[in-house]
């Protein structure tokens, strides 16, 4: 395990995205401490530019953006990481009884997959939350529910190839349950390729999360990123603050996050670990 | 035979060191090897794995995995070039021109988006200036020269439309394109049939007189070095133990690993039968067949059939070994499946004791697994990686409700059993060599307390002398606690070392099945004749037999 952390934290792109990772969890938990209060306060005046009393600036109604983005990075990491962790259990759940089992589960599974996966994931995540009326929960379940089945696949493919190998044909024949060789057999050795997927899908949760909330389709009474550019595109040329930080805050998550990603990849898949040495 | 002492080497090889990366077991691949080759010559290369005998062919190719594997010292001289100091253009040039090489798996090796005729022109439009049509003229020469079966055919047909015999005929005749003069053949038929090695070692012998070619050999096996060497380097641990002419090596050899080698060889006098007492049965297979179907999507479409097994009657004895024999695609390996419930047949019963294995329902099927276990061929596949060696060997006695203090103190004994530390219980299966993993597949199957053992290639994937331990093992097991085995394996010596009774197998039916003694003294059908006669090195192993 710690061969494991020295290994990935050798790579330096990946303990610059732990950084910046580690920041943006720190500026979501000390949020309630630095900006205490509703975000959705008018704390001056309007579109005020940058200054030592409003870091970032204010909006077009007096909000202050600092802390905006403070309380927008906890809306943005927890539903990036609940929504990511929904959809990596459905998909490993899924995708792993269908490549179990195979046959005809196998052909529903994977025909019912290929159903979600042809309709464009945006679109369908705007209607997901249009007909369960916009709230935390809904964009949750929206974001889980069209990101599903890449993992589904790619689980899917895993037990393809584990469930061929000797090891698993001879827990069969020591008589163990077919649910036992799935989780605690086959599992356990396909959990790498399911960890970097989760881990990227988290950037890309945040960002689905930030494009719902510009179209106004986020959580009313949650601050967040993609609501602030939203109600800040009309004035981008008269108060470019309002919308440029919290499009830097976005850019800097998605990148770290998908940093940490990589770098988990290289990590944990064997076969490129050589070329790290 | 050219008298090769008197010609001058073609490929001189002196004091040659490979180095291999920093932290290994070992500094050096290659320590210090001196070779000659000389023409019209075949020097077989034997070792076990890990000897160094394919890193030598990959440092005269120039073709060392580098940058932390490389050839630290010595000398490779090619016709008096040396070719350490060479170019990599130089290198280039003569690869496939003057040295060619042959490998393993012909299906890895080719390209499988390029037709055979199109391969093997290709070398000669990169080291020739042959017009189109004379390097068509040349290639279908040489397809026939390697008697493949209409060379016209064959040109255009891709890797996957021939079989293994065939693609490694195209791989000889690629290399023997440009008429070099040095071939490496790199276990060249480790990867095939029996029968199918017995041509090809034919094959490469054919072309190595007919073009006076020096061919350096490569191989694991004792009784293909037998069949095919002039001269043979025996090495170990990267250096060489033995260097000397074949019939010396062979019937006199000095050093103690070659002698080891040599004895561990499985001979082909079959074990003395059992006393023939008519003993109860164990297990009954009766009808057994088994339809593999392919292709068809969601609408149908094209389906292939193969039938893999059909038809298969067996009866097995208490304390008595079946050894099913056959080649690849015979269905020996499906039949195992189809036994131990791995697979579900198409028709046919498996009575354990009188009693239907095959009509349980799967609740009934787990109860019932535990009298019938298998030992797998793969030792590297057959333990799951993520848990310790003692809780693979625990887990199917935690499933079948022995409570864990007992369990812990069997997979004790049974560790004793297979000859393994008792401290190997808390190491993972990475950490073991193949010999051993497969002696932990045996723990496992064992600890069920099973009255029935399929063995499904369980040594084929080992080392010669690690081979002879687990046999010895396995038979040593079977007459300690009285189980009754069946023996699955493509090798007839193997099968004679330990089976009471032979069943040949060929396209999914049995063709021949007797007492070995029998079998072995008078095979009835022709093709378990075609078999033994394919055993590469026959007389010798006869001879060594009558040596001991």
């Amino acid at each position: 395990m710690t061969a494991f952390f020295a290994r990935f934290l050798r790579n330096r792109s990946a303990a610059v995205g732990v950084l910046l990772l580690l920041g943006v969890l720190l500026l979501a938990i000390l949020a309630p401490i630095l900006f205490p209060g509703d975000p959705f306060r008018l704390a001056g005046p309007t579109m005020e530019p940058p200054s030592p009393d409003f870091l970032f600036g204010t909006d077009t109604l007096g909000r202050d953006v600092a802390a905006a983005i403070a309380h927008g990075a906890v809306t943005s990491l927890m539903i990036g990481f609940v929504a990511s962790l929904v959809a990596v259990l459905c998909g490993t759940v899924l995708g792993a009884v269908a490549g179990y089992f195979g046959g005809r589960i196998d052909d529903l599974l994977m025909r019912i997959t290929e159903i979600f996966q042809t309709i464009p994931s945006f679109i369908f995540a705007i209607l997901l939350v249009a007909i369960l009326s916009p709230s935390v929960q809904s964009v949750v379940i929206a974001i889980a529910v069209v990101s599903w089945p890449p993992v589904a696949r790619l689980v899917r493919g895993e037990f393809l190839s584990m469930k061929s190998r000797e090891f698993v044909q001879a827990a069969r024949t020591l008589g163990m349950s077919d649910g036992r060789i799935i989780f605690m057999q086959i599992l356990p050795n396909c959990l790498s390729p399911i960890i970097v997927a989760g881990s990227l899908m988290v950037a890309t949760a945040i960002l689905l999360e930030s494009g719902l909330a510009f179209l106004g389709l986020g959580d009313p009474n949650v601050m967040s990123w993609g609501f602030m550019i939203g109600a800040g595109r009309s004035v981008l040329r008269s108060a470019w603050w309002v919308c440029t930080f919290p499009g830097i805050a976005i850019l800097l998550t998605v990148l770290a996050i998908n940093l940490v990603g990589e770098g988990l990849n290289d990590a944990l898949n064997p076969r490129l670990r050589e070329r790290s040495a | 035979m050219g008298d090769a002492t008197k010609t001058s080497p073609i490929l001189e090889i002196r004091d040659l060191h490979v180095s291999l990366p920093a932290g290994g077991d070992r500094r050096h691949a290659i320590a210090g090897v001196s070779l000659d080759l000389h023409e019209d010559e075949i020097l077989c290369i034997v070792g076990e794995s890990g000897s160094g005998k394919s890193m030598m062919a990959r440092a005269i190719m120039g073709l060392l995995p580098g940058p932390q594997v490389f050839a630290s010292g010595g000398e490779i001289r090619f016709e008096g070039e040396a070719l350490l100091a060479a170019s990599e253009a130089r290198l280039r040039a003569l690869r496939g021109s003057r040295i060619a090489m042959i490998f393993q798996e012909p299906m890895t090796a080719l390209n499988p988006l390029m037709t055979i005729g199109e391969q093997i022109d290709e070398v000669l439009r990169i080291h020739t200036d042959m017009d189109r049509a004379a390097r068509r003229r040349r290639v279908v020469d040489i397809l026939g020269d390697v008697h493949l079966p209409e060379p016209e055919t064959i040109l255009s047909a891709y890797p996957h439309q021939l079989s293994g015999g065939q693609r490694q005929r195209a791989m000889i005749a690629m290399a023997l394109i440009l008429e070099p003069r040095v071939i490496i053949a790199d276990e060249p038929t480790t990867a095939l049939d029996v029968t199918t090695q017995a041509q090809i070692l034919q094959l490469i012998k054919e072309v190595q007189r007919n073009r006076q070619t020096g061919v350096i050999f490569i191989t694991h096996d004792f009784s293909v070095v037998a069949e095919i060497a002039d001269r043979v380097a025996v090495m170990q641990g990267g250096s060489l133990v033995e260097l000397g002419q074949a019939a010396d090596i062979l019937d006199r050899p000095q050093q103690p690993y070659t002698k080891a080698l040599i004895a561990a060889v499985p001979s082909l006098v079959p074990r003395p039968a059992t006393a023939a007492v008519r003993r109860d049965e164990v297990l009954q297979a009766i009808g057994l067949s088994k339809t593999f179907t392919s292709g068809g999507g969601l609408f149908g479409g094209n389906k292939r059939e193969v039938k893999a097994v059909q038809n298969v009657d067996l009866t097995l004895r208490r304390g008595e070994t079946i050894g099913i024999v056959g080649e690849s695609g015979s269905g020996k390996s499906t039949l195992a499946r189809l036994v131990i419930r791995l697979i579900e047949a198409d028709r046919g019963e498996v009575l354990l004791h009188g009693v239907d294995f095959l009509k349980l329902n799967a609740r009934q099927v787990r109860s019932q697994r535990k009298r019938i276990q298998m030992v797998f061929q793969d030792p590297f596949a057959s333990l799951n990686p993520r848990y310790k060696v003692g809780h693979i060997i625990a887990e199917g006695m935690l499933l079948q409700g022995t409570p864990k203090a007992d369990a812990t103190r069997q997979v004790n004994e049974l560790l004793d059993l297979v000859g393994l530390d008792r401290k190997s219980a808390e190491r993972f299966p990475h950490e073991f060599s193949g010999g051993q993993r497969q002696r932990i597949g045996i723990a496992r199957a064992l600890a069920l307390d099973p009255e029935i053992l399929v063995a499904d290639e369980a040594v084929s994937a080992l080392d010669v002398s690690v081979q002879a331990q687990v046999l010895r093992l396995l038979a040593d097991i079977r007459d300690r606690l009285n189980l009754s085995m069946l023996f699955i394996t493509h090798d007839l010596c193997v099968a004679a070392q330990v089976c009471d009774h032979i069943v040949v197998m060929r396209r999914g039916e049995i063709v021949e099945n007797g007492p070995t003694a029998e079998v072995f003294a008078a095979p009835k059908h022709d093709y378990t004749r075609a078999l033994f006669n394919s055993i590469p090195g026959r007389s010798w192993i006869a001879h060594k037999e009558s040596l001991l």
